[in-house]
């Protein structure tokens, strides 16, 4: 019933919101029930690049909040994306347990391997679920309410602001690499063995990772839908559109930004939460600045401001890159470039633009 | 000396300044003046774009303010909405907000509009959407994200509609309005934002005759249940408002009066028509 009202007028939404209905539907069925040897068989490999992908989606949906409504552009949004990532990686660092190399029932491998005595104190806790998940939330939601505390109450804007996000997501790749500071260096958080008790490498267990994406999907954009439907949306816009108005009407500019941008990163850190189980790893490359840019793209082609066109330019775009990294793996960045200029040249509204365009005119 | 400090702690005419809350909840009225500007300096690297500036708006008032380009207008705006502090003087909001102690945000909510030279609605906002948000309400974040509009609030925004003449318009986007319907949309912005005083940049700019001719009546007509403070350059719309005249240059007042003295006026001819 609230799920109707929130997507009343939101055909994008609605569309969005069914196919993810018929995924979470059909895909156990042909990962599980269908047999291998079946044409309809689909390999648990797929079944992890879709749950992939649908992580990258909810990324691109935070992005697009505060991007497509707000007009931050964030270029620093994998940093969220991949704090999420490594308190979810120190969670499952934990379960190992004593199934490591070195058999440590306490220390991770890395942590023998460089030899430390004890558990650092803020690994401390992390072999609980519950303490985890609240991380996966918490840490990138205050990085972002700090940082955008700071930058929104003076006033930076534009690409200036952008540009210091850039700035924030490198600082920390720089500093994750360091080996000093306790998260593994530059090989980060691997080797992980299961997930509450469940073998990360059964095919039942990625079924389950697969549906807690889609399910995080569907709510993030339902989120963000309510918040872009209420007034708190509207006014948004209209900060995106004119934020000294704004500010002479009598909404406080900086802590509308402050919410909004706060709630994008703790989403984002969602999607690395969930990101990092399904592949495996976690390492300081996910900080890396190009990482965020290419979040940026998503949106872009799939048409920022509607939420669901960011989805779809994320999954579309990475289905395009694990093609051509595939195929013809020089090729890729040529190719991701390419496709920004054009689609900020040809398609400023991106493909939902285009296909609201025929719509229109047919 | 001391007996000079005794006798003014004494004086009772006066109430010592640290005694006076700066940011009252209410606007009072008591003394029937709405705006009072005392003294105010503002200078932009040695350049003194108001000077020494002294101006009184009574509570109902409609006043025209007219000037040279550079005589500060735009600045005297900017400080009274908070928007650039002064170096010098006082600015005070009925008589007890102390508008030099208040984030712009906040002397929006106490009760002060501004029209801004270039119309800047939401253009991406319908004329409902533009006046929604402009409504006095609670404007933090939370109350915000939960807001809906009471039937009261529908009402007062048809008859802020039925005011400005866009009522046809309402489910259109700002964007698409012609460039008078959109200064009428600014002041209907004002007018659900309850502002008590309204100020207003250069208002017909650009328009036609017509619309001026209603711009005119729309602002008489809001004269008396609130102050208007018009910064306009034509002077056949200044004339047309009938009311009095302030007239600034290089920063401080020149002249004050009617239309008519202020076009005796020997000094204002001058400036705006020989010498500097």
């Amino acid at each position: 019933m609230f799920i109707m009202r929130i997507l009343k007028n939101d055909p994008g939404g609605q569309i969005l919101m069914s196919l993810l209905l018929i995924a979470l539907l059909v895909v156990p069925v042909l990962n599980l029930v269908v047999p291998e040897s079946s044409a309809l068989h689909l390999s648990t490999y797929s079944v992890t690049l879709l749950g992939k992908y649908l992580t990258y989606a909810l990324l691109a949906v935070a992005v697009d909040l505060v991007w497509g409504y707000l007009g931050i552009l964030s270029l620093g949004h994998a940093a969220f994306f991949a704090l999420g990532g490594y308190a979810m990686g120190m969670y499952l660092m934990r379960q190992i347990g004593d199934r490591g190399v070195y058999g440590n029932p306490v220390l991770p491998d890395f942590m023998v391997f460089l030899n430390y005595t004890e558990l650092p104190w803020f690994w401390q806790g992390f072999d609980m679920f519950w303490l985890a998940t609240i991380m996966i939330v918490l840490v990138p939601g205050v990085l972002a309410y700090v940082f955008g505390w700071l930058a929104f109450r003076s006033r930076v804007t534009g690409v200036y602001l952008s540009i210091i996000t850039q700035a924030l997501t490198y600082a920390l790749m720089l500093a994750f690499f360091r080996n000093e500071m306790g998260f593994g260096g530059n090989n980060g958080l691997t080797d992980f063995k299961d997930l509450l008790g469940f073998d990360l490498h059964a095919d039942s267990t990625r079924i389950g990772l697969f549906i807690a994406s889609a399910l995080a999907l569907g709510f993030g954009y339902l989120v963000c839908r309510a918040i872009v439907k209420s007034k708190l949306g509207r006014v948004a816009v209209a900060i995106r559109d004119a934020e000294d108005r704004t500010r002479f009407i009598g909404y406080r500019v900086e802590y509308v930004k402050l919410a909004l941008f706060t709630f994008s990163a703790a989403l984002a850190g969602i999607a690395g939460a969930l990101y990092v189980p399904q592949v495996g790893i976690i390492n300081p490359g996910e900080f890396s600045p190009l990482n965020s840019i290419e979040v940026v793209i998503w949106v872009a082609v799939g048409g920022r401001g509607t939420l669901y066109g960011a989805a779809a330019g994320a999954v579309l775009v990475n289905y395009a890159k694990t093609y051509f990294t595939g195929a013809f793996p020089e090729v890729w960045l040529f190719a991701l470039g390419a496709l920004f200029v054009l689609s900020t040249l040809y398609l400023p509204k991106g493909l939902v633009g285009v296909l609201k365009r025929q719509r229109a005119s047919s | 000396m001391i007996k000079q400090t005794l006798r003014s702690m004494l004086d009772r005419t006066q109430v010592y300044d640290f005694m006076v809350p700066s940011v009252a909840d209410e606007l009072d009225l008591s003394h029937g003046t709405i705006l009072y500007l005392e003294g105010i300096t503002v200078s932009f690297d040695g350049f003194k774009a108001i000077d020494d500036l002294n101006l009184y708006i009574d509570a109902g008032e409609l006043r025209c303010i007219i000037g040279p380009n550079g005589a500060g207008k735009t600045t005297m705006m900017d400080v009274i909405t908070g928007k650039t502090k002064p170096d010098a003087g006082s600015a005070w909001f009925g008589q007890r907000m102390n508008l030099l102690r208040m984030s712009e945000a906040e002397i929006a909510v106490a009760g002060i509009g501004r029209k801004f030279q270039k119309p800047t609605v939401f253009e991406n906002h319908t004329v409902f959407e533009n006046l929604e948000l402009a409504m006095s309400s609670n404007k933090n974040v939370f109350p915000t994200l939960f807001a809906s509009l009471s039937s009261e609030q529908c009402d007062h925004i048809d008859e802020v509609l039925g005011i400005i003449g866009l009522n046809e318009q309402v489910k259109k986007e700002a964007g698409f309005l012609s460039h008078g319907q959109k200064q009428w949309l600014e002041i209907g912005m004002l007018l659900v934002q309850k502002a008590e005083l309204l100020l207003v940049d250069e208002p017909v700019a650009g328009m036609t005759h017509q619309e001026m001719d209603r711009t005119a009546e729309l602002l008489r007509t809001l004269a008396g249940t609130q102050s208007v403070v018009v910064v306009e350059h034509d002077m056949d719309f200044v004339r047309s408002l009938e009311s009095p005249v302030t007239v600034l240059h290089q920063g401080h007042v020149l002249a004050e009066g009617s239309m008519e003295d202020i076009q005796n006026d020997q000094r204002v001819i001058d400036v705006y028509l020989g010498g500097h």
